[in-house]
């Protein structure tokens, strides 16, 4: 029996533990399926850490209270699933164009409309795109465990402050209900960094702090373009995290994220064990900034890349950005709900790998 | 080792406690394990049920279509899993509330009257655990200390006082499998 | 007049009228006769009466006090249309010592950000609420408000406000007061120096609410809106004291600090 510092823990309530480590003391959140496991944990848990929870009248209130708490400086943290996370938009715009740090999580679910409960990979170009008006991005990492869900909640509250920026994590029903060891020890407690642009007391020492998002003359709102267009083009060049698994010797690249990425891992070597095809894996962890550097230097190494997500073809589109037709692309999805299954996907490359030109199973923007 | 599980039954059978006991007895013999209620169209026709991994690897996919072993406690459990069982794969059913006999040659079944021996321990409660016990009796999955140190995390501190009697529940369930039940 | 003080000497200098610290020396860009300059005078002065300045956040809304930052000194957050209160009770939480306000107008408080208002006010949050009813869109150009008397004429409703179709001027402190997180609400009006102090005196209350923690403060002042009522400042302000405070009746509607004795 080894004295490990591991936890058995839903993957909601890793994403929670993860934050109240990294030093969140404030969330907001409203109840929505599936990720009620989230709020539950923190209106026990954040007030415990000294921090504030409230259950909000509504997902828009939720997320201008984090405004609010974020721009007192505090490490603040709220989170949703799909429908949730639309009616955040307007104040995710808005911390965005303010430059403050927060974290929003959506245990994505599967939509359009109320959709389902069911997980799903959707909210991909919502989540990567900025999502709500204006142009701009956030920080977008996808965890693929419940280890996960606790370390990249932990590490989006320090890009979202190194960068003073909202940070995403996108995960779904099944990372966020599902229960797997987490390591507490890759999650040490620890402080919030002091902010010295924040709103709050003894403003008689210091000159006072502003946080506004209006900028009326065309000529001030292009200044504030070109400062945030600096930083993403920053955030750009530091953030692009993925993983290679058993990349080195395959014929066939899987790019996938998240809980599809999981499936995909047990069918490579599934497929390896039989001798069929030597498939690996590039899974994508930060969607914004996307992976692209590494994707467009691999690429040539494989006869076709195959492209796995939940949803109707969303972070293909990326990866045809990353390679332009060095190597041909091809894409399944999959819909309403229903997870992957490694038989399935094990048929999709077994395909690719007897025809990596077969047009019909290509992916291509142009029709 | 890598063995995909089905534990599946009527609502208030105790199993997702019953996976989650097994998944926390991996942990602490350091596996890797998964744990993840029924999603989605499972969740439909009268069974509650959850998979269960443990493995040596990194675990992939956290649910399976062709599991390993299944232990199910109701008959539209028995029906819904009994045919997606792997072929060589174990099946533990609940002869107390399911009479039905798997047809299969190809798998190794085992037929334990839980409600029997819960009964004899003073509580219909115990039920899950024999089964479960027997689960980890067929499959050879993990120590029973490791369970007994598992139902501690899990089970809040009013409830320890009865973690003796399951353990012992566990202890019979496994008994019967050795007998062949 | 440069000659006065050659003729009284010694001149013995007396302020009797200065800028609050409170406003920075920017000059308002409110129209002419728009209620706004006086109300923010007021919140200036009681944040320098009650030395809070140091600790001062204000929340501005989105209409035309969008830009009230430029003309408080003290911290600001711009907030998005409605959610005032929200972003208030975000700050507060991080701050329960600071003085929070949120300035804002009727589409914002009584439109958009219904919900806002009433759950931070059910909350019982320790903030205050100065609500600036004018009965009309103003920044926008002139729209029907929530807040628009019946019959009332505006661009999107041009024959006047038809009950029928668009309801009636909704009254939200007296709504407001049933709530029990609610300290102090209270309607005064700024169409004259006597009802101006006495929404000062109002709004003294809603302060004292929140730096003696005990609840929730909101005092809603009449305001003109001459330049889209097209009327004239005074014709304004006579159609508040006239036609406005018939919807509106002014008074205090909850005062935890009441004499209860006298009941």
């Amino acid at each position: 029996m080894s004295e490990s510092q591991r936890e058995l823990m839903k993957g909601n309530h890793a994403m929670c533990l993860g934050a109240i480590r990294s030093g969140a003391r404030a969330y907001y959140g409203y109840p929505i399926t599936p990720q009620n496991e989230a709020t539950e944990y923190m209106s026990f848990h954040m007030p415990k850490a000294g921090g504030s929870f409230i259950q909000a009248e509504s997902e828009i209130a939720a997320i201008n209270m984090v405004f609010g708490a974020a721009a007192a400086g505090v490490r603040a943290m709220t989170s949703s699933s799909s429908p949730g996370i639309s009616l955040k938009q307007e104040g995710i715009s808005y911390i965005a164009m303010a430059e403050l740090p927060c974290v929003i999580a959506n245990v994505v679910r599967c939509g359009p409309g109320l959709g389902n409960i069911a997980p799903h990979q959707g909210d991909y170009f919502q989540a990567t795109r900025g999502g709500g008006h204006g142009d701009y991005r956030t920080i977008t990492l996808a965890p693929a465990s419940v280890q996960e869900m606790a370390q990249l909640t932990y590490k989006a509250f320090d890009l979202a402050d190194e960068y003073r920026n909202p940070s995403l994590i996108l995960s779904d029903g099944v990372i966020g209900q599902m229960m797997e060891p987490v390591d507490l020890a890759t999650i040490p407690a620890k402080d919030a960094p002091k902010k010295d642009w924040a709103v709050g007391l003894g403003q008689d020492k210091r000159e006072r702090n502003v946080h506004t998002t209006i900028y009326l003359e065309p000529e001030d709102m292009a200044q504030m373009h070109l400062k945030l267009i600096d930083k993403y083009d920053r955030i750009r060049r530091e953030v692009q995290y993925y993983e290679e698994f058993r990349t080195e010797d395959a014929d066939i690249l899987i790019v996938s994220y998240g809980n599809s990425s999981r499936v995909a891992r047990t069918a490579i070597r599934h497929l390896r064990e039989e001798g069929k095809v030597k498939a690996g894996m590039l899974r994508t962890i930060s969607l914004w900034p996307y992976p692209y550097r590494i994707l467009n230097e691999i690429a040539s190494n494989y006869k076709a890349i195959l492209v796995l997500e939940m949803n109707w073809g969303q972070m293909v589109e990326d990866v045809r950005l990353a390679i332009g037709d060095k190597t041909p692309i091809h894409f399944a999805g999959k819909h309403g709900g229903l997870l992957f299954t490694p038989a399935e996907i094990e048929e999709f490359v077994c395909a690719i790998d007897k025809d990596p030109n077969n047009p019909k199973t290509a992916w291509t923007p142009i029709r | 080792m890598l063995v995909e599980m089905i534990f599946a039954g009527f609502g208030g059978q105790g199993i997702m406690t019953l996976g989650m006991t097994l998944a926390y007895a991996g942990m602490i013999e350091d596996k890797n394990v998964a744990w993840i209620p029924s999603y989605g169209p499972e969740m439909r026709g009268g069974t509650a049920n959850c998979n269960v991994i443990i493995s040596d690897d990194v675990i992939g996919s956290p649910t399976t279509d062709t599991p390993g072993a299944v232990m199910v406690m109701n008959l539209p459990s028995f029906h819904k899993f009994e045919p997606k069982i792997k072929p060589g794969g174990t099946l533990i059913v609940n002869s107390s509330l399911i009479s039905d006999v798997s047809k299969r040659d190809d798998i190794k079944s085992f037929y334990l009257d839980t409600a029997g021996v819960a009964k004899e321990l003073g509580n219909l409660v115990f039920a899950g655990m024999v089964a479960l016990g027997g689960l980890n009796e067929a499959m050879n999955l993990v120590k029973t200390e490791s369970l007994e140190m598992a139902l501690k995390k899990l089970l809040p501190e009013h409830r320890h006082k009865l973690i003796p009697l399951n353990v012992e529940a566990l202890g019979r369930g496994a008994a019967l499998v050795k007998n062949g039940s | 007049m440069s000659d006065v003080k050659t003729i009284a000497e010694p001149v013995q200098e007396k302020l009797v009228f200065d800028r609050p610290k409170s406003l920075t020396k920017r000059g308002f860009t409110y129209c002419p006769g728009c209620g706004h300059g006086v109300i923010h005078r007021l919140v200036a002065e009681l944040i320098d009466e009650f030395g809070v300045q140091d600790r001062a956040i204000g929340m501005a809304s989105v209409g035309c006090s969008v830009f009230s930052y430029w003309f408080f000194d003290c911290d600001f957050i711009s907030c998005a249309h409605g959610r005032a209160p929200a972003t208030a009770t975000g700050v507060k939480r991080a701050h329960p010592d600071a003085f929070v306000f949120s300035y804002q107008g009727d589409g914002d408080l009584a439109s958009i950000g219904m919900a806002e208002i009433m759950h931070a006010a059910n909350r019982g949050e320790q903030i205050t609420v100065i609500f600036v009813n004018n009965a009309i869109y103003g920044m926008t150009g002139g729209q029907m408000a929530p807040t628009t008397l019946e019959n009332m004429v505006t661009t999107t409703s041009p024959l006047g406000r038809d009950p029928i179709l668009a309801g009636g001027p909704i009254r939200m402190v007296e709504i407001l007061a049933n709530l029990d997180g609610v300290a102090f609400a209270a309607r005064g009006s700024s169409s004259s120096p006597r009802n101006i102090l006495k929404a000062k005196a109002y709004m003294k209350k809603a302060f004292r609410s929140q730096i003696e923690k005990k609840g929730f403060g909101i005092v809603e002042i009449l305001s003109n809106c001459n330049t889209n009522w097209r009327k004239t400042p005074q014709e304004a302000n006579k159609f508040i004291d006239e036609e406005m405070v018939k919807a509106f009746p002014l008074g205090v509607y909850k005062d935890v600090f009441a004499d209860k004795s006298k009941k």
